[in-house]
């Protein structure tokens, strides 16, 4: 997606992951195909069930297996495969190279060890950083996220903190080890909008300052107007649009994209008198284990034809830098 | 549309809790939830409630359904003072109050058909006969749009709009003037969620229903309520009607709440030049005699630590609790 020559820091080629359920088997991504550059914060956005968290989990080697597999595919961190390596090495991997923070703060804290103790921890696995070395790692990263008194705080339980300084602790230990990538799993979703705030600047920071490249990954397209360079919008296991935040929320081609876009009430500064009813999507996501052979979002979208039901449409350029997936965009083309 | 016999008017509404005694010595400290709540919803209007967690704008829903006990002041709904109620006097009052919650799959009993569950209500007040009940149940099945046959379902077999759908479905059974809703719209993906919204326009405009609807979604509330106040640990802080506040806020805290709202209007460049709440709220246990904003205000001076703003309307209706407004 980015147009620099430099290769870039992660890439993800054509990934199919598999789910082995009672009513068949599931494609939860299919064919999915993304590239994220040094520095830059890609976004990806869409319905719960579309394989936004799927496409994170495979990125961390952390597909459950069974019932999960990668059929095919790779995904590849600076020039390095990933798909296929033992627990091992990518237990080397995640921390070090690849760090993630995850929608529940409370649950993915242990509840027994302080705070500092859990950032310490995975500097002293990584780094083999002696006790004291690791221990004032943490307090340097709790000062980083903006804690205040990090060294009090480093000896704090999760729960005597607020969620939203419990989600600035997942970043310091996301981030303890200094890795290369980031992936934030709607970071903000449990937290109130004065805190997500709060918490978009600091990683917004965090990136400026130490070059972290950010997979965000969230429903709500105000965090990606404001955030991202990129964005790639997902339904049901593929990728549907893609391109440079500013094109695809300015000139959505997918009429998913373009639903998700205004079935939102934004909020204005100057509401207008006479309301008017939001535009829906109507349906819901279809079952993943009976999609048909055509686009997915065919039995939703209201600019379906013939065409649309016969085959899964590919992503095609629409613009130097912007893609979609939608037959009506071919026709065009023509 | 407006009839005054249906307006919901709440005065000085406070609810406390804990402030009993310690096993061995002293006292339980004192969590003033809601504390001096006054507002009044005219008939078929809805009315908004936002702020952050911990603001106490749950507990004043649940107070007005009469699901926590009130410390102080009154909830009338038309001419029925609902905070006097009792027993079975409350219970019988139940028919004009209805809520429906955030979580849509916690407050559907797993156990029961869909349908059964939208007739309960019904049973339980005793409302028509069991064979027009049935007939209310399949219109209210449409009314919501589901298809009648869905109510042979359990709960697991809808999805989560679906669900929320039997929700409104149960509370608008029983034919009530006022729906108290607690972010019903926060958990749905946000298709499903403009789905839910226009259903509830389209019945408030059918049914004439009042709305008091709770929320942390600002887009949401802007597009729903006809009035909205904004509620900071226990009290409201400003109070306007949906142009008026959005154009034009007042308070420091409306104003900051406005602006941590991420907007597909903005890109990377704005955001930064914006101002920014720090820290977390107070605790709503030891409140300062003072403007219980100002240690997170960027426009606190001396007086704001010393005394309490209080909540003054100016000519248009406009409330704002705040010394610089």
């Amino acid at each position: 997606m980015s147009t620099d020559a430099t290769p870039p820091l992660l890439s993800v080629k054509d990934l199919v992951v598999d789910f082995k359920t009672r009513a068949g088997n599931a494609r939860v991504l299919d064919h999915v195909s993304l590239d994220i550059s040094a520095g830059k914060i890609l976004g990806i956005v869409g319905e719960s069930g579309c394989g936004k968290s799927m496409t994170a989990l495979s990125i961390m080697g952390l597909v459950p297996n069974p019932p999960g597999r990668i059929t095919s595919g790779s995904i590849s961190l600076d020039g390095r495969e990933l798909t296929g390596l033992d627990e091992e090495t990518l237990c080397e991997i995640r921390g070090t190279e690849i760090g993630m923070i995850f929608q529940e703060p409370m649950t993915s804290l242990n509840p027994v060890f302080t705070v500092g103790e859990q950032i310490a921890e995975s500097v002293r696995v990584h780094e083999n950083a002696g006790k004291q070395a690791a221990m004032a790692r943490a307090v340097e990263m709790l000062k980083a996220v903006d804690i205040p008194e990090p060294d009090i705080r480093a000896r704090a339980y999760p729960h005597q903190l607020s969620g939203g300084m419990r989600q600035r602790v997942m970043i310091a230990m996301a981030l303890a080890c200094r890795p290369r990538l980031l992936i934030a799993d709607e970071p903000t979703t449990a937290l109130d909008a004065t805190v997500q705030a709060q918490i978009f600047d600091l990683l917004q920071e965090l990136q400026q300052d130490t070059g972290t490249a950010i997979v965000l990954i969230t429903h709500d397209m105000g965090a990606i107007a404001e955030l991202a360079d990129d964005v790639a919008v997902m339904y049901a296991g593929s990728i549907v649009e893609k391109g440079p935040v500013g094109d695809v929320l300015s000139q959505p081609c997918h009429p998913y994209t373009q639903g998700l876009i205004t079935c939102v009430p934004h909020l204005v500064p100057d509401p207008p008198l006479q309301r008017e009813a939001l535009r829906e999507i109507p349906g819901m996501v279809p079952a993943l284990t009976n999609l048909g052979a055509g686009c997915a979002f065919e039995p939703r979208c209201e600019k379906a034809f013939d065409q649309c039901t016969g085959a899964k449409p590919e992503l095609i350029k629409v613009s130097a830098s912007q893609l979609g997936a939608c037959w009506a965009l071919e026709s065009d083309q023509r | 549309m407006s009839d005054n016999s249906k307006n919901l008017i709440v005065k000085d509404l406070k609810v406390h809790f804990g402030g009993g005694k310690k096993i061995l010595s002293g006292k339980k400290p004192t969590v003033h939830a809601v504390d001096g709540v006054s507002f009044t919803i005219p008939a078929g209007k809805t009315f908004g409630v936002v702020g952050e967690s911990g603001s106490g704008k749950t507990t004043t829903a649940l107070a007005i359904m009469r699901l926590v006990d009130i410390t102080a002041g009154t909830v009338t709904l038309g001419d029925t003072e609902i905070s006097a109620l009792e027993k079975d006097a409350l219970r019988a009052a139940r028919r004009r109050f209805q809520i429906i919650f955030q979580d849509p799959y916690s407050s559907l009993d797993p156990r029961k058909r869909a349908g059964e569950i939208v007739r309960q209500p019904l049973d339980l007040m005793s409302i028509g006969t069991p064979s027009e009940r049935a007939e209310a149940v399949t219109a209210l099945f449409e009314q919501v749009g589901l298809r009648p046959e869905q109510q042979h379902l359990f709960p697991h077999q809808f999805s989560g709009g679906q669900r929320q759908r039997i929700g409104l479905a149960r509370a608008l059974s029983t034919r009530p003037d006022l729906i108290v809703c607690d972010e019903p719209v926060s958990a749905l993906d946000v298709a499903i969620q403009a789905q839910i919204l226009n259903l509830m326009s389209n019945l408030q405009q059918e049914l004439g229903l009042t709305y008091l609807f709770i929320s942390h979604d600002l887009g949401v509330v802007q597009h729903i309520c006809d009035e909205i106040a904004v509620m900071y640990l226990g009290q409201i802080v400003e109070q306007a009607d949906r142009v008026t506040l959005f154009k034009n806020p007042k308070h420091p805290y409306t104003k900051a709440l406005l602006e941590a709202v991420p907007s597909v209007h903005n890109n990377k460049r704005n955001r930064q030049e914006r101002v920014r709440l720090v820290g977390d709220p107070p605790s709503p246990i030891n409140l300062p005699t003072a403007c219980r904003f100002a240690s997170r205000c960027p426009r606190a001076e001396a007086r704001c630590h010393q005394e309490i703003p209080p909540l003054e309307e100016n000519t248009s209706g406009h409330k704002v609790a705040c010394f610089f407004a």
